[in-house]
């Protein structure tokens, strides 16, 4: 058997390398192929982004980019706006979440599937679409609620005005705020009764019990979920650049598109994008170091018993709470999207004579971009998942299995995008990129590469932990059978990691669908993605085919979190955000 | 000639040595466990065997060739052996007899003779009549035949064990080790086996290795490693024992309290300065009345401070007359003595075991 194999080694062992390579698996190639897709997707445009931030256009070192980005008084208000609309919105989020968090995991609330269901609509509904579902009920001339509102009261003033500064904070708050629950729930869901038993023996009523004892232990979890909301907050650009821009609110990332208007100011840009950058790498430093804190939640989880705390006639107002929520977050939004998707004007509300199929039909036979949008979207979507899930794949084989003694610093570089906000990474994209010599300005190649870069982290999260739940016994007991590697990986490891990989996958695939703010500066006129022609149809201003373009994408959308449901499980999407 | 010898074999983590200058030879057909507490480097060992780890010093030699040596380790999968992990490792995604016929699929064997060789393995077992099952449909002694039935169809040239039986219930632990004994008998593979609870080792192997601190402090055949343990380390692991300091001078051996000669410990070497013996507490009798000992079996009073009893047997704390000795002495259920109660010890000669 390998008898004739083992002389030959030890005849060559004296010699050295010729041994030694032999017998080296190739995971010294491997490590370098992964180290080279990673500094492309990742090192390089971040790095490159860094450089243009103090070039000219001819390459000379300056400081002028960033004395013009914070030259003007317009600019560096629309810094401050940025960090008043993420506390704010986060504010929000946090008091709409945390209460639905507390009802769901700790008392006898009806509905709780229900509220579950909502939460998770909420969390996969485009957020440009919440936006432009509010432009529809709350802009202040025919918004329905403001109409409803004057036809009840005969008053003259608008009820709400959507085009505010608190309500741009709203409608951004109202998409983010499953962040917040999802992070409370959890550290609920971990506290014991006897913790608070403990306090009502004590003397502290069920209202006391909750503000002295539950809400602290869930403190740090809170923290957590406010300090997410603020970064997506002020990171996003659909909401902002939807509302903003009409509303004259201007915010960081609305300043960075307008950048990027003729002539272009790459440089300028790029020096403009620093703060966010630096706010977003620090407060997640920040919270890393929150919830790594002992002593807090994590420490109780084991044992504990839980029950559910009885709330008598309370427990309807917590139900209305969740459904009032689920109704301006989805429900109404949602409606009158679809209302207007099939109206001839849709100011003149629900009526026979209004309806028409029109707008579906200009979108789907006459509009030059519409289908290749669509098909785009998806091509270059399923196109970056799987790109992405490949390198996170492969990179989390080598951590897992710790393969090589630098194998950690590919998983570093894997998680890095996590604290890149999309658009910076757009950006980024555009100075290493976008000119020659790799002129990919406007091409398909790009913005998949793009897309990989950014949802990198959850790819590279989900293969880990698929990773982590196969024994490496599993493997090795491949191996003393007579299996090499590769056997083991095709018979066992494979096998036992498709699920949760294919779960990984969608979820890639399904956020990257929805993706704007890294596509809108990187699509050419062919290359549009849904999401992009969705916003450049809601600056011409047409509400009922905009209308009709977001129910196209809704659908899609749906279809695929029904697939990534049944072939995933329940809350895939949900279960490491 | 030997089969498996490894030679001097080290391994190191950073500054600590767990695998010290390790020497081990297996006959071909032997069973030997790795017996040690837990953190000593069997499992370190026996990977070392598979070629799952490289050694930093040292070699291992299969049939006389060199298989794992600092600067060159032939791959598992080329050794020919097969291996039992704690975690039993069964593949969920395959059924039984998929799991069994695994290795020989990998040999590239026809279909035909996979399948006969599969079901006679599975047979062999007590396994065939859940061959289509999947693995998370078994219970864990299940899982544990199917573990062996998978490594040991192959006919591997060595059997490698991690304590297999660790994650099973006691009285399953105790059929399993039969089991495993029966299958050895069978099929006559030689055999590494690795555990920390030495009933194990002893209803298993032909020979135990003591390992401590990642060396091997003695092997030997489990009943001589039970009554002639060579070091203070396995006298204390294996079974209970006393040991007792004292002096040899003038071809007598001298101890706090009783004295015999030389001659009467059958066969021990015993230079003359101070020496250490182990006496194990079922060779030492108890006696209400002064005992009709044979001659040079030293006799001793004494009173009795603390007893337990066991099951099997009482343990009793004996406190001689005249000596400042603790002895623990094994008395059968019925032979009941009360605590402070004077009783006669007379002590074996021939089952002290002289101990470094
Ligand atoms: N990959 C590793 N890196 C660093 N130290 C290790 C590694 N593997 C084992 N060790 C250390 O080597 C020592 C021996 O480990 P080993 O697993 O061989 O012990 P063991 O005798 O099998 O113990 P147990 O009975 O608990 O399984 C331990 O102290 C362990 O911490
Ligand atoms: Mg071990």
């Amino acid at each position: 058997m390998a008898s004739e194999q083992v002389i030959t080694r030890a005849a060559t062992a004296r010699t050295g390398w010729g041994a030694k390579l032999r017998n080296v698996e190739p995971i010294m190639a491997l490590w370098i192929a992964l180290a080279l897709a990673l500094a492309f997707l990742v090192a390089f445009p971040l790095v490159k982004l860094m450089i243009a931030s103090f070039e000219t256009r001819d390459g000379a070192f300056t400081l002028n980019n960033y004395a013009t980005a914070y030259g003007r008084a317009r600019y560096l208000e629309a810094l401050f706006n940025s960090l008043k609309l993420g506390a704010l919105s986060a504010t929000i989020a946090t008091v709409i979440a945390v209460p639905m968090a507390w009802a769901v995991s700790r008392t006898d609330m009806p509905g709780k599937g229900f509220c579950w269901a909502m939460v998770m609509a909420a969390f996969v509904l485009p957020p440009y679409l919440g936006a432009i579902g509010w432009i529809l009920l709350a802009g202040p001339n025919s918004g329905f609620l403001n109409i409803l509102w004057r036809a009840l009261t005969g008053a003259e003033d608008p009820l709400v005005n959507i085009y505010t500064f608190s309500g741009l904070a709203t409608v951004i708050a109202l998409h983010s705020f499953p962040l917040v629950f999802l992070f409370v729930k959890s550290a609920l869901d971990l506290i014991s009764s006897e913790m608070e038993d403990a306090a009502n023996i004590l003397g502290a009523g069920t209202i006391a019990t909750m503000r002295r004892v539950t809400l602290p232990l869930a403190g740090p979890a809170i923290l957590g979920g406010f300090i997410i909301v603020f970064l997506e907050t002020i990171a996003l650009f659909g909401t902002p650049a939807i509302i903003g821009i009409p509303a004259r609110i201007n915010v960081v990332t609305t300043q960075l598109w307008q950048f990027f208007e003729h002539p272009v100011r790459m440089e300028v840009a790029a020096a403009y994008a620093m703060p966010l950058l630096l706010i977003t790498v620090a407060m997640i430093g920040a919270q890393k170091l929150l919830l790594a804190r002992k002593g807090f939640v994590s420490q109780t989880g084991k044992g504990g018993e839980r029950r559910e705390i009885k709330l008598g006639a309370w427990r309807w107002v917590m139900f209305a709470w969740c459904g009032g929520v689920g109704l301006f977050a989805v429900f109404l939004p949602v409606m009158v999207l679809i209302q207007a998707s099939f109206a001839k004007a849709w100011g003149r509300g629900l009526s026979l004579d209004n309806f028409t199929l029109r707008n579906y039909r200009l979108l789907l036979f006459e509009h030059d971009m519409a289908l290749t949008s669509v098909w785009n979207t998806i091509w270059f979507s399923a196109a970056a998942a799987t790109i992405a899930l490949i390198i996170a794949l492969l990179v989390a084989y080598m951590v897992v299995r710790k393969l090589s003694r630098f194998a950690d610093a590919l998983g570093f570089l894997a998680m890095a995008p996590f604290v890149i906000p999309g658009i910076i990474m757009a950006i980024g994209f555009y100075a290493a990129y976008a000119s020659p010599p790799f002129a990919m300005y406007g091409t398909a190649a790009l913005i998949i590469l793009a897309f990989a870069a950014r949802f990198l982290p959850i790819a590279y999260a989900n293969a880990n932990a698929a990773m982590r739940a196969v024994h490496p016994e599993m493997e090795e007991a491949v191996r003393i059978l007579g299996g090499g590697r590769m056997t083991a990986i095709r018979f066992v490891t494979a096998p036992l990691v498709k699920r949760a990989l294919l779960g990984g996958w969608l979820i890639v695939f399904i956020v990257a669908t929805r993706e704007l703010s890294a596509a809108v500066f990187l699509v050419g006129p062919r290359t549009r993605t849904m999401s992009v022609l969705l916003y450049d149809l809601s600056e011409a201003g047409n509400f009922e085919v905009l209308a009709a373009f977001g129910g196209i994408l809704l659908v899609i959308t749906m279809v695929f979190v029904a697939v990534g449901m049944k072939l995933a499980g329940r809350d895939f999407m949900l279960r490491r955000s | 000639m030997s089969r498996l010898i490894l030679s001097n074999l080290t391994k190191r983590y950073g500054a600590i040595t767990v695998v010290d200058g390790v020497d081990l030879a297996l006959e071909e057909g032997e069973f030997v466990s790795l017996l040690g507490p837990s953190g000593c480097g069997k499992t370190t060992t026996l990977r070392m065997i598979a070629g799952f780890v490289p050694p930093d010093g040292g070699s291992i030699a299969l049939d006389g060739k060199t298989i794992s040596a600092p600067d060159s380790v032939l791959p598992p999968e080329r050794r020919g052996m097969s291996m039992i992990f704690q975690s039993y490792a069964i593949w969920p995604n395959m059924t039984v007899e998929e799991n069994v016929g695994f290795g020989l699929k990998l040999r590239n064997l026809p279909s035909a003779e996979i399948r006969t060789r599969t079901l006679e393995m599975l047979d062999t077992v007590q396994m065939a009549h859940l061959a289509r099952r999947y693995p998370a449909e078994l219970s864990g002694g299940q899982q544990q035949r199917v573990a062996l039935a998978r490594a040991i169809v192959i006919k591997p040239a060595v059997l490698l064990l991690d304590e297999p039986l660790s994650n099973l219930d006691a009285n399953l632990r105790e059929e399993m080790r039969f089991e495993i004994r029966r299958l050895h008998n069978a099929f006559r593979i030689t055999t590494v086996y690795v555990t920390h609870d030495q009933a194990e080792a002893m209803a298993t192997s032909d020979r135990i290795a003591v390992m401590n601190a990642g060396r091997v402090e003695q092997i030997d055949a489990p009943h001589l490693l039970y009554a002639r343990p060579r070091t203070r380390f396995v006298a204390g692991f294996i079974g209970r024992t006393n040991l007792i300091e004292g002096t040899v001078a003038n071809a007598t051996f001298a101890a706090d309290g009783f004295s015999l000669p030389a001659s009467a410990m059958a066969g021990q070497a015993l230079p003359p300065g101070p020496t250490l013996v182990s006496l194990r507490p079922q060779s030492i009798a108890l006696h209400r009345d002064v005992p009709d000992a044979p001659n040079g079996h030293p006799v001793m009073q004494g009173t009795i401070l603390e007893r337990t009893y066991l099951g099997e047997s009482w343990d009793y704390v004996v406190s001689p007359a005249e000596s400042a000795l603790r002895l623990r002495v094994a008395g059968p259920p019925l032979d009941v003595h009360d605590v402070g109660s004077a009783v006669w010890l007379a002590l074996d000669p021939a089952q002290l075991a002289v101990v470094q």
